[in-house]
């Protein structure tokens, strides 16, 4: 029982996540929300483990953790020096 | 002993699951950007280490806590690292943080 309302609990703070990256004025409010609603995903993967007796989703969760991070830094890297491809100058 | 670990478990995903709904509330409704950054890092860090601690409780001592383990201590090393990370480039793309000056009240 506890399970379902820790998982009602991680839907709601996604639900606010994404209304705030549909509302957030600039980029980075955005980019804020989703990096906030991927690390949710990340704990609500690991509750559905456990809700659903199957221990293997935990490996789901870490590695979903580490593409999210990536993708957020490589966003933040792609708004700030135009593109992916070259070494970036972060911070000029 | 199960008893307790039980009680112990849920006290903490109780805890989690307030702290991650709180800095969604903060999240929606703080003035600006910068001042988001907090509610963010208050869910990404304490909420999730809360649910976390508390699957650890359900899960006992095996291979599963020692998992959750390496989760909850990733989480805790990259999502600051994140933060800030989107602090400086928010920075650099001339964002100002909203200081005594600009509130016209």
């Amino acid at each position: 029982m506890m399970f379902d309302v820790t998982m009602a609990a991680i839907l709601v703070t996604m639900a606010l996540a994404l209304s705030r990256a549909l509302l957030g004025p600039s980029l980075y409010d955005r980019i804020l929300a989703v990096n906030m609603f991927g690390t949710k995903t990340v704990l609500a993967i690991a509750v559905l483990g456990f809700l659903m007796g199957r221990p293997e989703f935990l490996d789901l969760s870490l590695v979903y953790g580490v593409i999210n991070y990536i993708g957020v830094i490589a966003i933040l890297k792609f708004f700030e020096s135009g593109d992916l491809a070259h070494p970036g100058h972060f911070g000029e | 002993m199960g008893e307790l670990l039980n009680i112990l478990s849920w006290i903490c995903l109780l805890l989690g699951s307030f702290f991650a709904v709180s800095g969604g509330i903060g999240l929606m409704r703080f003035p600006d950007f910068f001042s988001r950054l907090h509610p963010a890092g208050i869910t990404d860090t304490l909420g999730a280490a809360l649910i976390l601690i508390g699957l650890m409780f359900q899960a006992g001592f095996n291979l599963i806590s020692v998992k959750l383990m390496m989760i909850l201590a990733f989480l805790l090393l990259t999502t600051p690292t994140a933060t800030h990370a989107l602090a400086k480039s928010a920075l650099h793309g001339n964002l100002r943080p909203l200081t005594g000056q600009s509130l016209k009240r």
